[in-house]
């Protein structure tokens, strides 16, 4: 071959590699992206049923039920406008209060159960989740100080 | 008094910064001597003035001065002394201080240590560590005043974020900065070889070491603070791919490519313009990460600023340096020249396969960290991308990586021959295809992505083997000593470096091939088996701690009958800030951890209980500390000592002086 064909083969080569690798990652990324939504939002059935999806809310007050031999939970998170029930098995995080903020993954059921996969803290104290935040703005009752646990002086 | 004297030190630290620009770039420029000495003084003095702030904001913290608003809120008295002291970098303004000195740090041992390079080069690297640095004050003075005042004071603190209460919130953010930081110099080189217009060996062997110190940091501290989120969070995982932790990996990754392409300019003159695009890569990643954890956007354990405006500073910041220092590129780098060719299968390709790879690799996290801020930011709604996404792209990326890493070094400069690799490595290939296959099978479950795993890890090991012996064997030394002597420490330093990416390969593949868990409800007496050892949950206790009160489960652990070990896994309950936090047991060995964490108590005296088996998983840690030992190792080259005196006696009164 000559350097001119070598150096164009060359290019092509790593061209279509690049794309292959393009290709693989926005394919990856297409499949594994979860959508959040409101309590209000899933009552009024505008959440996917076969996908997994996020809700978030503040776990209503006196609504945390346990089973009595195992690790599972009831709860429902509220918008304070609509409420949804949710049922996990498994140890819930530190953060986990009633009246608090909450965020789970996990998919609707033909219960209407939200079966919950994960049960996220990935918040500290002082923030809300900004999704259980979002849902409590979208339904009109933007943040109550109350949900932020242990909410500093600064605001 | 003394905040006051630390505000006043960053202020005039600021002016320092500004004089260390002013004089360096009008020095570079006109070569007027006097100026070109008082670059170094000026550097040296911004140090000294923004290690005094930092020392200044510490001992605020340690005597527990709660007429500092910062100190309130980010400390209380009954904390141990340690971890007031590391709650100095607790806060947001804290720990952009320490981002600050981290910087001041740098500029201080680049101004320090080369005493040997042309002064006017020197001159333009201070000057342009001096803009970032007047760039970080500005943002500390303006936005972020971490000695503000508190009137009336408070009579006591709000305490540390538990979490941040860890031997690991004193050295964990520390290294994770000096790395960070660390790759303002490889920049700063990049940038003043730009504007010289001369980007040659000399440009690549000044920076190599400052590249790969910065890289050895970084790498040690993701290590430590993986580490930390797999003992404190009582998950037992250790990599999220949470925002925080991709906002210092993307550094992490274009900082191994670059010290890769750096060793091709150095050694053959070749991807100049690339290795100056990577060196700005790093430190525009470092700057991103800054923003992303810094500036509010995310909302996790390490997010703490809310305010909007350090947000558009840092983002503003963010834009001129990037956007700055690309049209620098653009414009400077077409004149740089490429440098000699190399053919399709040279060990030049196979680094530049490599180094591809990990810039793809790089984009990938880049897409799933920033995607769901952008559509946020754009109102369209929240998504959340999710560890399969990053497990999905990773190993795909990766596995080539990782292949080529163990060839490329056994494959000779601008042209190698297949045949000639396929004899080299042969005997590498077929003994790690061996135990990939024996592994598995000893340990009783096979899949494909275990044998392609420890198949990785044993390829890495073996090719590496391999090309040690036939190094040594090569070398015309007589005695084997001599042979070992007469190797460069740089050379080791990549051995010891490939070596510690397969043990990280073989801890990773075997933890998640092999690992066990079970999330239980345990009340007192009762028993669970799991991979052979048998949990006996005895019960709780309360117990009193420094801040904060404990209770205190006990979980003896047998195998076979034979008693192993007691666990003790605690609740942990602050009450200033009425946070509880779990700590998790662990027993660790070489072989495998057992892991025991309290989840709730569930009514009666019983207790959600989560246990683990995580067989290798420690290798996942000892692998990063290998790699970060190789960094070191390289780092101690004799070619970057030796650098001084060869300088020296290329200048005729130096040579002879020695004559």
């Amino acid at each position: 071959m000559r350097p001119r064909t070598k150096r164009a083969v060359a290019i092509v080569a790593g061209v279509a590699a690049l794309g292959v690798a393009v290709a693989l990652v926005l394919n990856a990324f297409n499949s594994n992206l979860v959508f959040f939504f409101t309590p209000t939002e899933v009552a009024d059935h505008k959440a996917p049923s076969g996908r997994p999806f996020r809700i978030g809310g503040l776990v209503e007050a006196g609504s945390v039920v346990r089973d009595k031999d195992a690790l599972t939970v009831r709860f429902r998170v509220t918008d304070t406008a609509r409420t949804i029930p949710v049922v996990y098995t498994g140890i819930l995080p530190d953060l986990f209060r009633e009246g608090k903020g909450v965020v789970a993954q996990g998919r609707i059921e033909s219960d209407g159960t939200f079966h919950a996969s994960e049960v996220l803290a990935k918040h500290d104290e002082n923030y809300m989740p900004p999704e259980a935040a979002e849902a409590l703005k979208r339904a009109g009752h933007p943040i109550d100080k109350s949900a932020f646990a242990g909410q500093k002086g600064k605001s | 008094m003394i905040p006051e004297l630390g505000h006043f030190a960053l202020i005039v630290a600021l002016a320092l910064a500004l004089a260390q620009v002013a004089i360096a770039f009008t020095g570079a420029r006109t070569g007027n001597s006097a100026l070109l000495a008082t670059v170094r003084p000026a550097a040296i003095g911004q140090f000294v003035f923004v290690a005094g702030a930092f020392a200044a904001l510490a001992y605020c913290f340690v005597t527990s001065d709660f007429s500092v608003l910062n100190v309130t809120q980010h400390s209380n008295s009954k904390l141990p002394v340690n971890y007031r002291f590391a709650a100095t970098w607790g806060s947001h303004e804290g720990s952009i201080l320490l981002w600050a000195l981290m910087l001041a740090t740098w500029t201080f041992l680049v101004a320090a240590v080369s005493r040997s390079l042309p002064e006017r080069f020197v001159a333009r690297v201070l000057g342009v560590m001096g803009l970032v640095s007047v760039g970080f004050l500005l943002f500390i003075l303006i936005t972020s005043n971490p000695f503000e005042r508190l009137l009336p004071a408070a009579a006591e603190g709000e305490d540390l974020n538990p979490l941040l209460q860890d031997p690991g919130m004193v050295i964990h953010p520390p290294m994770l900065y000096m790395g960070y930081v660390g790759f303002s110099v490889a920049f700063a080189f990049s940038i003043a070889a730009l504007l010289e217009g001369r980007l040659d060996a000399a440009w690549a062997r000044w920076s190599r070491p400052w590249t790969l110190a910065a890289w050895c940091f970084l790498t040690v501290g993701i290590c430590l603070g993986s580490a930390w989120a797999y003992y404190t969070l009582g998950w037992g995982g250790w990599w999220f791919w949470d925002p925080v932790e991709n906002a210092s990996f993307m550094p992490w990754l274009v900082g191994t490519a670059l010290i890769h392409s750096l060793a091709v300019t150095e050694k053959r003159g070749t991807f100049r313009s690339w290795t100056v695009l990577l060196a700005i890569m790093a430190f525009s990643l470092s700057l991103v990460g800054t923003f992303l954890v810094r500036s509010g956007v995310l909302t996790s354990v390490h997010a703490f600023a809310t305010d909007p405006r350090r947000g558009i500073f840092i983002l503003l910041f963010l834009v001129l340096v990037v956007g700055g220092s690309l049209t620098l590129f653009a414009w400077r780098a077409p004149r740089v020249g490429l440098g000699s060719g190399f053919g399709a299968v040279s060990r030049e390709s196979m680094l530049l396969a490599n180094n591809v790879l990990l810039a793809v690799a790089m984009s990938a996290v880049l897409l799933g960290t920033l995607y769901p801020l952008f559509l946020d930011a754009l109102g369209m709604g929240k998504i959340s991308v999710g560890s399969p996404y990053f497990d999905a792209v990773f190993v795909p990326l990766m596995a080539p990586a990782i292949f080529l890493m163990a060839v490329g070094p056994v494959a000779s400069w601008k042209r190698a021959a297949l045949p000639e690799l396929w004899v080299r490595l042969r005997w590498a290939l077929g003994v790690s295809v061996v135990a990939a296959l024996a592994v598995p099978f000893m340990r009783g479950k096979v899949t494909p992505m275990i044998v392609f795993g420890i198949w990785l890890g044993f390829w890495v090991i073996t090719a590496t083997c391999a090309q040690v012996i036939q190094r040594l064997h090569g070398s015309p030394q007589p005695t084997l000593g001599g042979k070992i002597a007469a190797q460069s420490r740089s050379w080791y330093g990549m051995v010891l470096a490939h070596l510690g990416i397969a043990i990280f390969i073989l801890g990773v593949t075997l933890v998640k091939g092999y690992e066990t868990e079970r999330d239980l409800r345990m009340s007192p007496g009762d028993r669970v088996t799991l991979a052979g050892f048998d949990f006996a949950f005895k019960g709780t206790k309360q117990l009193p701690g420094p801040n904060y009160s404990v209770v205190q489960g006990e979980f003896e652990v047998s195998r076979g009958g034979k008693p192993e070990r007691v666990l003790y896994p605690e609740k942990r309950t602050y009450p200033v800030s009425g946070q509880t936090m779990t700590w998790a047991a662990i027993d660790t060995g070489v072989t495998r951890d057992i892991y025991v964490s309290l989840g709730e108590p569930v009514g009666d005296g019983a207790w959600g209980v989560r246990v683990y088996h995580k067989p290798f998983v420690d290798w996942i840690w000892a692998g990063c500390f290998v790699m970060a030992l190789g960094g070191l190792f390289a780092l101690s080259d004799r070619r970057y000592r030796l650098r001084k005196q060869v300088t020296e006696a290329a200048t005729p009164a130096a040579a002879s002086a020695s004559a």
